[in-house]
């Protein structure tokens, strides 16, 4: 029985390091539907398959990775949309999966999201006015004369000029960057702590993504707002994240700071995805990739390696053992065997 | 040599509010075995200026002014039955989101044989073969033929999806964002692959996309579009390292580039026009930092200023200046009109 209480979150001006959030061997499994002739019975899809990694608080985390690696479900898990089959996420130092009640509603006023499409994300039927009193209202946050002045600095804030403009105009009648930003303000709107943005410039065109992304990193700076960025986009996630993480079939391959992980990358996979990622300089010779596309199955128990079919330094131990993260520089993990003797 | 030359091109949508110019007097050649990009961001018209070159636009879209010469013929003013036996044959194209155009409920073997007997006539033991060639050409495993799409990852859909287009051996192929949605290793293998069977095919490739990366690394000349109108053409290493016009600029300024990260990105503040009343001048004037009186009544033409580096910019001569104060994130706040 998971007794209810409060979410023990670090003050936001207390300005160490702490961790905000720790997620210790976090697994996400999910029941494969038994087919109609009784097929699939009894399996299950890895989504996430037991991750460990602490976000420091007042940070931002990328999560990189193909499509199907479980970034998307970590973000739903951190968020607690989802519960973990095993391994916990601790929030402030209070395990999620025992919260309800007010103590869970006070973690969704903290913990907010910024989905991929902007247009999916406000309800068409509602005004950005009353799109961004919303949460106010759900909340309880001000008095009611208070809760426009809030959603006007809040349209400002995200430099929508002049903002009551947009109180009356519907989603349809935005652009995809000023509903982006939209969205940015409606997740600030109950002052979070935490933000996971999921994608949040992937449905935009190149010349507006710009503008958005400088706006979320100089608001989540300034409020030291601890963030998660899950993207595909590694240029993407070296602009604006203090940390790297990236997955692979629901595992996490190699952590570290941005820096070091996309210009010295440790793990096969990483160098891999560095080796692919389109470059916008037509003279940055294309280089050689032998390594296939093709991402096994997450269906079913894993041996070994999850990388060990693509890896080009595949060896007789990674069809054996899984291998564990392990230190391959300051702050810096990676889960290879290459990298075991040496430390 | 060019295979194709677009002249003065025009495409309307019809619409409940009047008449959208979506492809604006586009002029544009394609050369024999070149790739060549055609980059916007959307509602630019590059899509529907690839929709148009194959006439296959939607309902409420014609074309009414400009020719699209190919092989000596104006594929503008061919009439429909006539058409048709350039489609597939001589052009084909790589629709957008191809990986989902495949049709769900045949297997692919299936889609292959509808295109080589039903289009190309030919027999079936003859479209086996082709088949099966087709698969070894784009990288796509011969099994695969008894596979339905669903059963297959979008990598090899869009293989497939290229395959299907180079059927009956096309000169042209339309490829409109072929490798959005998909995964880098996957983008990389297919643009490989892209260039490569230019190479062995000696074709001829227009590759539409809004990523400057994509350009960057497939294409020999790109021409840049915006608002309905080309307004830069060149080769890929020239317009990167020397771009003539301000939209081009700014989209440089605003692409992350994971190589050269402690740069701050400069968006483009502003939107696109709305193209059933575009602006009368350069139909970039009300985003760009360097507009002067003019841009905003007289329409630039896109003009040679050297051997095949073509831009439509009033101000194009002094590109080398501007280039340089593009760099400035101070420049790119354009005053509300």
């Amino acid at each position: 029985m998971a007794r209810p209480g409060p979410v023990m979150a670090p003050a936001r001006t207390a300005g160490g390091d702490g961790p905000l959030v720790v997620a210790d061997g976090v697994q996400k499994y999910f029941p494969l539907r038994r087919g109609l002739f009784g097929g699939g019975a009894g399996d299950y899809l890895r989504g996430v398959d037991g991750v460990s990694f602490v976000i420091p608080q007042g940070s931002s985390l990328g999560i990189a990775g193909e499509s199907g690696c479980g970034k998307t479900t970590l973000a739903r898990l951190l968020l607690r949309l989802l519960s973990p089959t095993a391994g916990r996420i601790r929030f402030g130092g209070t395990d999620l999966s025992t919260i309800d009640g007010s103590a869970l509603l006070a973690f969704r006023r903290q913990a907010q999201l910024m989905v991929q499409n902007p247009y999916e994300a406000i309800n068409p039927r509602f005004t950005i006015g009353r799109a961004l009193m919303e949460p106010l209202i759900i909340h309880k946050i001000g008095a009611r004369e208070d809760r426009l002045d809030r959603v006007i600095a809040s349209l400002t804030q995200v430099n929508l000029h002049p903002a009551e403009a947009f109180l009356e105009k519907f989603p349809h009648q935005l652009s995809g960057g000023q509903l982006q930003r939209v969205g940015l303000a409606r997740a600030l709107m109950v002052d979070p702590i935490f933000l996971v943005a999921d994608e949040p410039v992937s449905m935009l065109d190149v010349s507006v993504r710009a503008g958005v992304l400088n706006l979320m990193k100089a608001t989540t700076r300034s409020r030291r707002l601890t963030t998660v960025y899950i993207s595909h986009d590694l240029s993407l996630v070296r602009y604006v994240c203090d940390t790297t993480m990236i997955m692979y079939l629901g595992t996490v391959a190699e952590i570290g700071p941005t820096d070091v992980v996309l210009t010295h990358p440790k793990h096969p996979y990483t160098q891999l995805l560095l080796a692919a990622a389109p470059v916008p300089d037509p003279t940055y010779p294309v280089p050689e990739i032998a390594a296939t596309e093709q991402v096994p199955t997450p269906i079913g128990p894993a041996q070994g390696c999850p990388f060990k079919d693509r890896c080009p330094h595949v060896m007789p131990v990674c069809h054996t053992t899984t291998p564990p993260l392990v230190f391959v520089g300051p702050r810096h993990q990676a889960a290879c065997h290459l990298y075991e003797a040496t430390h | 040599m060019a295979l194709l030359a677009v002249e003065d091109l025009r495409v309307e949508y019809r619409t409940s509010r009047g008449a959208a110019h979506a492809v604006d007097g586009v002029t544009l050649e394609v050369r024999e075995g070149e790739v060549l990009g055609l980059v916007g961001e959307s509602g630019c018209g590059k899509t529907t200026l690839g929709r148009a070159i194959i006439r296959v636009l939607p309902r409420n879209a014609g074309i009414v002014a400009g020719r699209i010469i190919f092989d000596g013929a104006d594929l503008a003013a061919l009439p429909e039955p006539e058409m048709a036996r350039y489609r597939w044959r001589e052009i084909a194209m790589v629709p957008q989101a191809a990986m989902d155009s495949l049709d769900p409920v045949y297997r692919l073997g299936d889609q292959f044989n509808e295109v080589l007997m039903i289009t190309g006539g030919q027999s079936r033991a003859a479209a086996q073969a082709r088949a099966l060639e087709l698969c070894d050409l784009v990288g796509l495993d011969r099994r695969r033929l008894a596979a339905y799409p669903h059963e297959l990852s979008g990598g090899m859909r869009q293989r497939a999806a290229i395959a299907l287009a180079l059927a009956l051996r096309p000169r042209l192929v339309l490829a409109d964002e072929p490798v959005t949605a998909l995964d880098v290793v996957v983008q990389h293998h297919i643009l490989r692959k892209l260039r490569q069977l230019r190479a062995e095919l000696s074709l001829s490739v227009v590759l539409i996309t809004h990523d400057i990366s994509v350009i960057a690394q497939t294409c020999d000349r790109m021409a840049v579009m915006y608002a309905g109108k080309i307004v830069e053409v060149g080769p890929t290493v020239d317009v990167f390292a020397r771009p003539r016009h301000p939209y081009m600029m700014g989209l440089q300024n605003s692409f992350p580039n994971l190589l050269r990260p402690q740069e701050t990105l400069i968006p483009i503040e502003g939107a696109p026009p709305d193209l059933l009343a575009p602006p009368p001048g350069c139909r970039f004037a009300p985003r760009c930092p360097f507009a002067v009186d003019r841009c905003v009544t007289d329409a630039p033409p896109l003009r040679e200023l050297e051997r095949g580096r073509w831009a439509a910019c009033h101000r194009a001569e002094e590109a080398g200046e501007l280039r340089v104060q593009a760099q400035e994130a101070q420049g790119w706040r354009v005053p509300a009109l």
